[in-house]
């Protein structure tokens, strides 16, 4: 939570420090208000306002934020329906949910004083850890035993499929390390790059600090791209899977 | 990193599931209903525009088409209605005509008996008069009556000569 001034006494990963704003503690467990429920209580007041103040006419020639949330609407439900099928629309609300909470706390992890609660693995690996049993567990109430022919690729031979089940197996496991490593990699590297760069301003001066200037400019952009980018793709293999265990292949 | 500092795990994890299920409530019960909603209604409305353009593009042609068939029906009797006048005209045409033709024709042979009749009284009375001059010219010059049957033999040969 720090400005980029004190980068001189701060390393740029202060940043990503997690601060107690309301210490609490249940039965010895810390379950404190810190700076990161903060944010996540922004990311569902800001999706509450976007959504209320869309729908709050339901014109049929939509207005300018009624076509924000109707875009991201459709953005999300076309990606359930081309990945997954009718059968996955069930699933959307939550897949929905993924994709604006995610997409939420990049984009106000960007703002100045912002703090990124998708730059934290505990976060992203919960949520990983969350999809991928659930997914399992739907792939084998829809499918059964008959869930496991997913680790055989269709017309493998019998010697083939003695490598190529264990190696099938090894992707899905790691399915969640790598889905919440992805994004917490993603987002925790924009954020260093932008406070290292931000720290060669203080340290260039004023004949030479507009080159990482113009540089954190620059990548700033590009964040809000990651941004969008790492949303969309958390939520883009939370629906693959998800048709994996509705569909096997 | 302060992201591996276990002792910051518990509250995040809290928060995240807290904050994470009032976001699904409220994605689940206002905001995917409600663009549902007004997204179907706008599909509805679509379609329902489109049906009626078909339907009503239906009725038009229906209405072209019996216009059409209106316009060829009046045209084909029209055409009857000409015809019918055209043979009519025709056949009184051709009556009159034939009419005035025979009367004429009547009044030619008429006129053409008037004329034969005038040229042989004409006649009749030239060889009478030439008979009559005949004999007149031979008692005076001969003294002799000739007979009234060789003057008028002699008055016809002559007269055929002449002819």
């Amino acid at each position: 939570m720090e400005h980029a001034a004190e980068g001189a006494t701060h390393g740029p990963m202060e940043q990503f420090k997690i601060e107690p704003l309301i210490p609490i503690h249940v039965g010895g467990i810390d379950i404190s208000y810190t700076n990161s429920a903060l944010f996540m209580t922004f990311a569902v007041m800001l999706t509450a306002a976007l959504f209320w103040g869309a729908t709050r006419r339901r014109l049929m020639v939509p207005g300018r934020w009624q076509s924000v949330a109707e875009i991201l609407y459709e953005t999300v439900s076309e990606m359930v329906r081309g990945n997954v099928g009718k059968e996955g629309m069930p699933y959307f609300p939550f897949i929905f949910t993924v994709f604006l909470f995610i997409l939420f706390g990049n984009f106000l992890g960007l703002m100045p004083y912002g703090f990124t609660f998708t730059s934290h693995l505990i976060v992203t690996a919960a949520m990983a850890v969350f999809i991928f049993v659930s997914v399992t567990i739907i792939g084998f109430w829809k499918h059964g035993l008959h869930f496991f022919t997913l680790f055989v690729p269709p017309n493998t031979p019998l010697v083939m499929a003695i490598v190529l089940v264990p190696l099938e197996m090894f992707s899905y496991l790691i399915r969640p390390l790598t889905l919440s490593l992805r994004l917490f990699a993603n987002m925790m590297a924009g954020h260093v790059l932008l406070k290292v760069l931000a720290g060669f301003i203080v340290t260039l001066g004023i004949f030479f600090g507009w080159v990482p200037l113009l540089s954190v400019f620059g990548v700033t952009l590009l964040e809000l791209l990651v941004a969008l980018i790492q949303a969309y793709v958390f939520t883009l293999l939370t629906c693959l899977y998800l048709n994996d265990a509705i569909h096997l292949h | 990193m302060p992201q591996f500092d276990p002792t910051t795990f518990t509250p995040q994890l809290f928060w995240l599931v807290v904050s994470f299920i009032a976001l699904y409530w409220l994605v689940a019960k206002i905001a995917v209903p409600r663009v549902g909603e007004v997204l179907d209604q706008r599909a509805r409305v679509i379609q329902e525009d489109i049906d009626r353009a078909v339907q009503l593009k239906a009725e038009t042609d229906a209405a072209a088409q019996a216009y059409e068939k209106a316009m060829a029906d009046a045209r084909a009797q029209a055409g009857d209605h000409m015809r019918a006048m055209l043979a009519d005209v025709k056949a009184v045409t051709e009556k009159r005509t034939a009419d005035i033709s025979s009367q004429i024709g009547k009044q030619v042979a008429d006129a053409e008996a008037r004329i034969n009749g005038a040229k042989q009284a004409a006649m009749d009375g030239l060889k009478a008069m030439a008979a009559d001059t005949a004999r007149d010219v031979v008692a005076k010059l001969a003294s002799v009556t000739p007979d009234a049957g060789a003057v008028d033999e002699a008055v016809a040969a002559a007269l055929k000569e002449t002819r």
